[in-house]
């Protein structure tokens, strides 16, 4: 996993509250069976006129001018924020692949949905929680500035604006130690195998039902 | 000390490791496996070269992708018409075959959406933790069981390690007194719960559903219930162990049986919360003050009880919500003012995960009984939830009843649910479905979703619009 530890980048706007996990990748996209490849598609039903199909090249499909995203402005941001209950919706891992792959690396909520919030560690693509009345200012502050950039700190758990102002974030350390490093999460697990084969022999005594009915 | 709420039993239970930051590593008993989340975790696998740790705790079965039209069906994998949707079907038997995992196959009676498959077969026990890379996976809670949803990451974790890393949540207890009136059913009660503690309510926190409503529903019932936890932001919601419970469980294909059978009654016997148990929050909703709900908007929060008009943006000072709804109101196409009763059924689809089970069809076919769905009702489509359901349905004559109503008679799958095989809806259509989810696109690209229960489904069918099932007899 890509490690995350210091990020400056350009925000860009996704200004509604319960985003949620079919806006960010529409589900026809959910039948590949590979884990790349989802950035043309991120928010597809907003960002194109037309309807958007597996496999084809986004490269020449009709853009909506609406969508705020497209703008030239924004073009290159690598910091996304958004409203509360960000990424309700399903469990599917798709969404936060579809940002990493578009290029985003942090995520600015209110609140974000519990299944998503956990996956977007597991992706390096950081989630955080800021109250609204300071979500609101970064928003305010982004659109008076073109060009308006931020910096996130994890180990320092603050975010920055270009006025110096911190705001700061809970993580927690568990997490915030994989992202850091940038661990494979599987391999710390197995480190415990010990732990997991002996607690697995007293639950097998406890509830044997548990072990061996689907074979 | 407070005594214990079941979600803390359930934790404890499955403890294997505390650690210093507050993480923990919990065991996981059942894990189940559907063919759109599980690809690149079984390529995770290979990559690293790993191996199932304990190959009887996964059970998988085919759902999203899978065909409901009768013809397409018989052709198995093989005759699944789009080309993107086979592949991801077959994907799941190579790797169930490649790292020799049990899988109910598409040509399986069985098989079925997963969260129905998985309490049916016995699969799901009380006690258990449960987990599969689906959100709904908080429908087995109502077994008594700890069960969430997990992303790919968390697939191929669980495979490797048979554990997730997790840090405990909070507990919610929801609590319905009183009793349910006359058409009034889990699925509205999940609703006005939603409605009242908004999709965002439950986040961070494990709900346990309970009071005199909740007692009295059955399992059918309470699965639905707890199939929208999530909606409501939990992932997990769950119901304490009782007769019901067990009635539900005994004699099912993978429940333990004789000896064991009773050891385990034993230990289920102690899957509820205890009576000094303090909960970090507590909702009450009163049962008699629950009526057939509708949803209007593009949220699930976004419900009225069927005689409510749709909600004003100008009367709402909060901007967010207010241009939420606003923009609500401009993708279903409707007025602010505008009776529910007022909204065409253009389509109605009776299934999913949250009622597709042998009760949501028979409350459907008790409405449409005798009767002919409306000319303006373009498609209405009834999708049981599993094989063995359709087969149930079929013994009790309900598959007549809908088919001679006008209602097609579908292959088990997730179908229009979420509209990933050929089931959809058309830009701008209303469709009263039994689902869990209206967000924009859900069914189809500009298709509108209604949620309600079944027989509120059903009566749509018959109406061509939205009408009151509670007095609708006599109307
Ligand atoms: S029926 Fe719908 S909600 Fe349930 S698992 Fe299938 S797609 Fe998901």
């Amino acid at each position: 996993m890509k490690a995350f530890t210091v990020h400056e980048g350009l925000v860009g706007p996704m200004d509604r509250a319960n985003v949620d996990t079919d806006m960010i990748i529409p589900k026809q996209f959910l039948k590949s069976i590979k884990r790349s490849g989802f950035g043309p598609n991120c928010f597809d039903e907003l960002r194109y006129m037309d309807e958007g199909q597996p496999g084809q090249d986004c490269s020449t499909r009709p853009l909506n001018p609406d969508f705020p995203l497209n703008q030239s402005r924004y073009q290159g941001a690598s910091v996304l924020l958004a409203r509360e209950n960000f990424g309700c919706g399903s469990s599917r891992e798709h969404a936060p692949w579809a940002l990493d792959d578009y290029g985003f690396r942090c995520v600015i909520a209110p609140s974000f949905a519990d299944i998503f919030y956990n996956n977007c560690f597991k992706n390096g693509l950081l989630p955080v929680a800021l109250p609204a009345a300071q979500v609101d200012q970064l928003f305010q502050e982004m659109y008076a500035a073109e060009g308006y950039t931020l910096t996130v700190d994890l180990s320092r758990q603050c975010v920055v604006t270009p006025s110096g102002a911190e705001f700061a974030f809970e993580v927690d350390a568990f997490r915030k130690h994989c992202l850091l490093n940038g661990l494979d999460d599987i391999g710390l697990t197995l480190e415990s195998a010990e732990s997991i084969r002996a607690f697995e022999q007293q639950h097998r005594e406890r509830a044997p039902w548990v072990f061996g009915a689907i074979q | 000390m407070a005594g214990k709420t079941l979600y803390d039993k359930l934790w404890e239970n499955h403890l294997v490791e505390q650690r210093e930051d507050g993480s923990a590593l919990i065991y996981i008993d059942r894990h189940l496996l559907h063919e759109v989340t599980s690809p690149q975790a079984f390529e995770g696998l290979r990559l690293a070269g790993r191996q199932p740790w304990r190959r009887d705790a996964n059970l998988a079965v085919p759902d999203h992708n899978v065909p409901t039209d009768s013809a397409e069906r018989a052709g198995g994998v093989a005759g699944i018409a789009d080309p993107v949707s086979k592949l991801q079907v077959q994907t799941l038997d190579d790797n169930c075959e490649a790292f020799d995992i049990v899988e109910i196959d598409i040509n399986d009676v069985r098989q079925g959406i997963v969260h129905v498959v998985g309490p049916e077969q016995g699969a799901t026990l009380p006690g258990m933790t449960v987990v599969c890379g689906d959100s709904h996976t908080s429908t087995h809670g109502a077994l008594g069981a700890l069960a969430h949803g997990i992303g790919t990451s968390e697939v191929e974790h669980v495979l490797a390690t048979q554990c997730l890393v997790q840090t405990k949540m909070k507990n919610l207890l929801v609590r319905v007194d009183g009793k349910l009136l006359p058409g009034v059913t889990a699925k509205d009660v999940a609703l006005a719960i939603i409605g009242e503690i908004g999709t965002a309510g439950g986040t961070g926190y494990a709900i346990e559903f309970g009071g005199e409503v909740v007692r009295g529903l059955s399992m059918e019932g309470r699965m639905t219930l707890c199939n929208m936890s999530i909606e409501a932001g939990a992932r997990m919601g769950m119901v304490a162990v009782d007769d019901v419970t067990l009635d539900y469980v005994r004699g099912r294909t993978y429940a333990p049986q004789g000896e064991q059978w009773d050891q385990a009654v034993a230990a289920w016997r102690d899957l509820h919360s205890e009576e000094d148990a303090v909960f970090d929050q507590v909702v009450v909703l009163q049962g008699e003050a629950i009526r057939p709900q509708v949803t209007w908007g593009t949220s699930p929060e976004m419900v009225l009880p069927i005689d409510g008009t749709v909600p004003d943006p100008a009367q709402i000072d909060d901007p967010t919500r207010r241009a939420a709804t606003e923009r609500a109101l401009v993708y279903m196409g409707l007025k602010a003012g505008q009776s529910i009763t007022d909204i065409p059924a253009d389509k109605v689809f009776i299934g999913s995960c949250t009622n597709s089970r042998i009760e949501d069809l028979r409350a459907a076919a008790a409405v449409v009984k005798g009767r002919k769905v409306a000319a303006s009702v373009k498609e209405a489509l009834v999708v049981p939830g599993s094989g063995l359901v359709k087969q149930q349905a079929e013994a009790e004559g309900l598959d007549r009843i809908f088919i001679e109503a006008g209602l097609q008679w579908r292959e088990p799958g997730c179908s229009m649910c979420l509209a990933m095989n050929a089931d959809k809806l058309g830009p701008g259509e209303h469709c009263a479905s039994t689902s869990n989810r209206n967000f924009e696109g859900r069914q189809g690209i500009g298709g509108r979703t209604h949620l309600v229960s079944p027989a509120m489904a059903a009566a749509a069918a018959i109406s061509g619009h939205f009408v009151d099932v509670s007095t609708w007899e006599e109307a």
